[in-house]
């Protein structure tokens, strides 16, 4: 059994003898006897090292996975290259099993990798500042809601309802708690945009922001420019939720006119892990520095005149200001942003814009292909090659011919993980089908999926007609 | 030691790290799908370096750092244990990395199955009922907690509650939660014996109470006996109890949560159950809850059916989602694997072990520095520096001081109801020996106190940078790189 | 600690500077002091309408963070803007360096407030 504990009994016992006890449990005299366990915890174990590698490994290997499986489901969650670099510099010790880096003399390694991150995440979005990372790309939404409210002094936001619907959730419920209320305005039916005129009809004095996710959950560019416009006209700010990996090539936040931008980086070097640990980025307009939640590195020099990094703005924080910080949160997501830091590096300038553009021409090739079968239709006309009416980034949405689950179950006999059913989350989008291709997915893949997907719907198609006519 | 360059200023034009393959779809002329106005102006400046530049900047880097694999670490409240490798093989299986979260249930049962298992072995451990695994942090698991708290008491229609009481021990994250949640906080002090005052919390809880706010043993390492009085006390006025875990690696399988009456409590997967601390995170906070509460808990829930599990969404009750997608999965699962390894017997042991080598240092070092509360500690202690600041060294100069010893400080300035507060939780995974250099150690530093004083005001010595400028820092932040800065 | 003659002086460690019907309101040497170097200050906005004990802005050093409060009643008529660029000319010239002017409609000064010599005894007890 392995316990970790250096010291055996013989040598824990002289320690007692050492310190004046008899026995372990004249430590624990002070617990009030009723309180104490007279038998051992109802849990299973202990196992060996061998033995645990065999159970745990039983565990794992029945799961489907993107290893033995083609992914073509996205959704918030994506199947991008990981270079190997990056797990190799990610996994040293001294950067996993550091705390905090409170003591800087001792944590400049964190420190300047953050800084680098915090540097990478402002180039990325356009905007001027970011912190060290929270805890996803929804939380982050929520944050920059309460930022928002705090600085105009206003207790509503809008939100497009062509944002992510768990991120939609979590804004809920810090709503609910936290005491700000919250409007949806919805998307075009028919291009599957946010409205302008929707969000222009909700421009009112209660309003602290308008949010936006672009590209959206269904994939689709938004007007953000517009949607900023219309935001700065009623005094309240534009948050936008965005992809790291689109900024590689698309207009930035800062471009569009955000205040705040938010997004998920799991895309930038992480797993897909089962759902995280992911990273919530945040970026800001200068004059919002002092209102971001969450640690931020800062530059300065040592007493020799030495550039140094060190944790800043801490007054903000909860070690200091207790009830009245910018947030609760104190652990964030540290490694996952050295991650993302280590990512950015090794693709690089070109490397990043390279995989962005995979990204956008191998999904737009499968969204062609999967519509020229006949068999599935776009949701929001105004994609593809030929119209420029409604641009899409990565991922997009179409109906399929059949229910989308028997669709999947299909798929996966072939060894593909389909898209995403969205009539879960959107009830007038039937038999939509939500479809991501990274730059991981070769030709050859997307031609497959393409005729499997085809294959699975026609049949079903066939027999049932075969099923009228008789 | 030469100062490591940014990466920016290492890059050099043209340079890249990795090659894509050639793009094998037909491509479309970037105009016919994205219109110009809506592409970027100029590329995101990132670096440019090869591979090999990329490597030695980062692991020049990882060695400026220091972590729990570098040395003895005894940072109270944080519970840096070690972390064992067998865990990180067992999260890193593709079965649990390569996994996408919105996959079918049927085809990540295994997945399902740890985070059932771990939650019962959670409830077990903390007698709870129930727990949810989306926090992803402690500070966000208690906000957790107090939103089920918020909504119980919404639920009962008794919509007075809006204050939370706090001792003043407490872990800033407390009252920064409870605020956020729009409590006004009510602070209490403790009495001699380092407990809750139980006359002050008699004057503070009433009607208008949602709950307490505890941990046990508290920041102090002190069990408060007075527990199940507590208990009766906030639950007699229709107040609920609140656990902060932090502190739980102190009692397992010696004593419970639940047991202790309390309703609400959460868990840091990366203190207690061994998962690294990633130089700030990703940590794990789940949060669990009685049986009454257990409709309250954030859905998706994860329930078991003839040995199949699945995500089950229909939680009317629900307080919602705090989180995208289900937690920090692999986090948990070197939680869970942490505990199978070491079952209730060694779960006991962790926290006997862990008790014994606070209290044989603080033993041995209670000569040397004052010791606020002269009872049998836990996990933690805490110690006082207010002798050495009487003659001008400070608790900050010892901690500096101490990193020229190869031994990370333990917490400075917290509580905050102890003066020059120095909190030290050795852990359990410590030898004998570690424990002895560190005693030999303060007793030098406070030695050099009384002999020579600068030696410990001009600490630290040995490091990369020395005493950094943190007024500058805060007063004139500078939060990103820029070409213009570089010399 | 340093003590300025002729102000008034709160249990905080504010001081007060009635010129006509203005108070000019800043921070103590003792308060200052136990503060530490200001990083910050977020000053209060224009206009705002404050009672006597209200937060008027909060003042941040590197370890901690600290709510001043407007010993008088008023609107908010003047800020000083050095501060913006300077925090730390509230660690060199406290009594220099006023936070904001609020104008009192005439009114006296409240009676809680002490002159320099109660005051000193006050930092005395407290320290």
């Amino acid at each position: 059994m392995a316990d970790y504990i250096p010291n055996t009994r013989l040598q824990q016992q002289e320690m007692l003898d050492a310190i004046g006890f008899k026995s372990v449990d004249e430590l624990f005299a002070d617990l009030p006897g009723d309180l104490v366990l007279k038998q051992l915890l109802n849990i299973p174990g202990p196992l060996s090292e061998m033995e645990l590698e065999r159970h745990m490994r039983l565990m794992a290997a029945g799961n489907t996975n993107t290893e033995n499986h083609v992914c073509f489901l996205g959704a918030g969650a994506y199947d991008h290259y990981i270079p190997s670099a990056v797990g190799q510099i990610v996994g040293r010790e001294e950067f996993y099993t550091a705390y905090t880096p409170y003591q800087p003399e001792i944590s400049q390694g964190t420190l300047q990798a953050i800084f680098e991150y915090q540097t990478m995440i402002c180039e990325l979005t356009g905007l001027d500042c970011s912190n060290a990372s929270l805890y996803d790309g929804a939380t982050a939404l929520a944050e920059a809601a309460i930022m928002a409210c705090r600085s105009t002094g206003r207790s509503r936001v809008v939100i497009s309802r062509a944002v992510h619907p768990e991120y939609r959730s979590v804004l809920n419920t810090y709503a609910d708690f936290a005491g700000f209320r919250i409007s949806e305005m919805g998307y075009d039916t028919i291009s599957g945009r946010t409205g302008l005129n929707a969000a222009q009809t909700m421009a009112a004095q209660d309003v602290a922001a308008f949010i936006v996710q672009s590209p959206s959950f269904f994939g689709v560019i938004e007007q953000v420019g517009e949607l900023a416009e219309i935001a700065h006209k009623n005094g309240s700010m534009l948050i936008m939720s965005c992809d790291p990996i689109s900024l590689g090539i698309l207009k930035t936040p800062g471009e569009s006119g955000a205040d705040i931008a938010v997004g998920e980086g799991q895309s930038l070097g992480s797993n897909l892990a089962f759902g995280g640990p992911y990273l919530g980025f945040i970026a800001v307009k200068k004059e919002l520095m002092r209102k971001m939640p969450g640690r931020i590195v800062g530059q300065t020099a040592d007493i020799s005149g030495k550039r140094a990094f060190v944790l800043t703005l801490q007054a903000r924080e909860q070690h200091i200001r207790r009830e009245k910080a910018t947030s609760n949160i104190c652990s964030n997501q540290s490694l996952i942003a050295l991650t993302a830091a280590v990512y950015l590096t090794i693709l690089g300038k070109q490397g990043l814009q390279e995989t962005a553009e995979s990204c956008l021409q191998k999904s737009h090739y499968a969204y062609t292909e999967l519509v020229k079968t006949g068999l599935f239709k776009p949701c929001f006309i105004g994609y593809g090659a030929s119209d420029l009416q409604v641009p899409f980034f990565k991922e997009f949405s179409v109906k399929s011919a059949i229910p989308v689950d028997k669709l999947n179950k299909q798929l996966l006999q072939s060894g593909f993980i389909g898209g995403l059913g969205l009539q879960q989350y959107f009830p007038e989008l039937e038999n939509a089908w939500l479809i991501a291709v990274t730059e991981k997915r070769s030709r050859s893949e997307i031609d497959r999926f393409v005729a499997e997907a085809a294959k699975a719907a026609g049949s079903f198609v066939s027999a049932e007609s075969a099923g009228r006519a008789l | 030691m030469k100062e490591e360059k940014l990466i920016f200023e290492i890059s050099r034009t043209g340079r890249r790290a990795i090659n894509l393959p050639v793009c094998e779809v037909p491509e479309i002329p970037m105009v016919d799908i994205i219109p110009p106005d809506l592409l970027r102006a100029k590329p995101a400046e990132l670096p440019e370096v090869a591979e090999v530049d990329a490597v030695r900047h980062f692991t020049r880097l990882s060695t400026m750092n220091f972590g729990v694999d570098s040395g003895f670490y005894p940072l109270g409240s944080c519970t840096m244990k070690y972390n064992p490798k067998v865990n990180e093989d067992m999260s890193k299986l593709p079965g649990f990395t390569k996994v996408h979260p919105y996959q079918n249930d049927e085809t990540v049962q295994g997945c399902l199955e740890l985070l059932y298992r771990t939650g019962a072995m959670l409830s077990e451990i903390t007698g709870m009922e129930s727990m949810t695994f989306q926090p992803a942090a402690g500070a966000h698991g208690e906000m957790t907690g107090l939103m089920i708290m918020k909504a119980w008491h919404r639920h009962n229609i008794d919509n007075k509650r809006h204050r939370i009481i706090v001792p003043d021990s407490a872990h800033g994250t407390n009252p920064a939660s409870a605020a956020m949640l729009g409590f006004e906080i009510i602070k209490i002090k403790s009495d001699e014996h380092g407990g809750v005052d139980i006359n002050e919390l008699r004057n503070a809880m009433n009607d208008e109470v949602a709950g307490l706010m505890l941990t046990n043993p508290n920041t102090l390492g002190l069990f408060d006996g007075n527990i199940c009085l507590i208990s009766d006390i906030v639950h007699d006025s229709g107040g609920l109890l609140y656990y902060d875990g932090a502190n739980l690696n102190a009692v397992m399988g010696i004593t419970r949560p639940g047991d202790m009456g309390f309703d609400i409590i959460h868990l840091n997967l990366h203190k207690t159950f061994s998962s690294p601390h990633g130089g700030g995170g990703p940590g794990s906070g789940p949060v669990g809850v009685t049986g009454r509460l257990a409709p309250f808990l954030p859905a998706p829930v994860i329930v078991e059916k003839e040995g199949r599990y699945f995500l089950d969404h229909d939680r009317p009750l629900s307080i919602g989602r705090v989180k995208s997608f289900y937690g920090n999965f692999s986090v948990i699962v070197r939680a869970y694997a942490y505990m199978t390894s070491l079952g209730a017997e060694g779960l006991r042991r962790v926290s006997e072990s862990a008790v014994l080598n606070a209290n044989y240092l603080m033993a041995k070092l209670a000569g040397i520095f004052e010791l606020p509360y002269k009872r049998t500690c836990m996990h933690e202690f805490v110690l006082s520096a207010q002798k050495q600041k009487d003659i001008g060294v400070s608790a900050l100069d010892i901690a500096k001081r101490l990193l020229d010893f190869g031994i990370h400080p333990p917490t400075i300035y917290f509580p905050l109801n102890v003066s020059e507060a120095m909190m030290i939780e050795p852990t359990e995974t410590e030898s004998r020996e570690t424990l002895d250099e560190f005693i030999r150690v303060m007793t030098l530093i406070a030695a050099e106190a009384v002999s020579e004083p600068n030696l410990l005001h001009d600490a630290p010595h040995d490091t990369p940078v020395r005493r950094l400028d943190e007024v500058s820092a805060a007063r004139s932040p500078i939060l990103r790189w820029s070409p213009e800065r570089t010399p | 600690m340093d003590i300025k003659k002729g102000l008034r002086y709160s249990k905080d460690h504010e001081w007060v500077d009635l010129q006509g019907s203005i108070a000019y309101v800043g921070i103590t040497d003792y308060a200052q002091h136990s503060l530490g170097s200001i990083v910050f200050v977020e000053l209060p906005q224009m206009g705002k309408v404050l009672s006597a004990g209200d937060v008027l802005t909060v003042v941040e050093s590197v370890k901690a963070a600290s709510d001043v409060y407007t010993p008088v009643s008023g609107r908010i008529a003047e800020i000083n803007q050095d501060l913006e660029q300077s925090p730390q000319n509230l660690n060199d010239e406290p009594y220099k360096s006023w936070i904001a002017g609020i104008e009192t409609n005439g009114s006296l000064l409240p009676d809680n407030l002490m002159d320099e010599d109660d005051y000193e005894a006050y930092c005395k007890q407290e320290a």
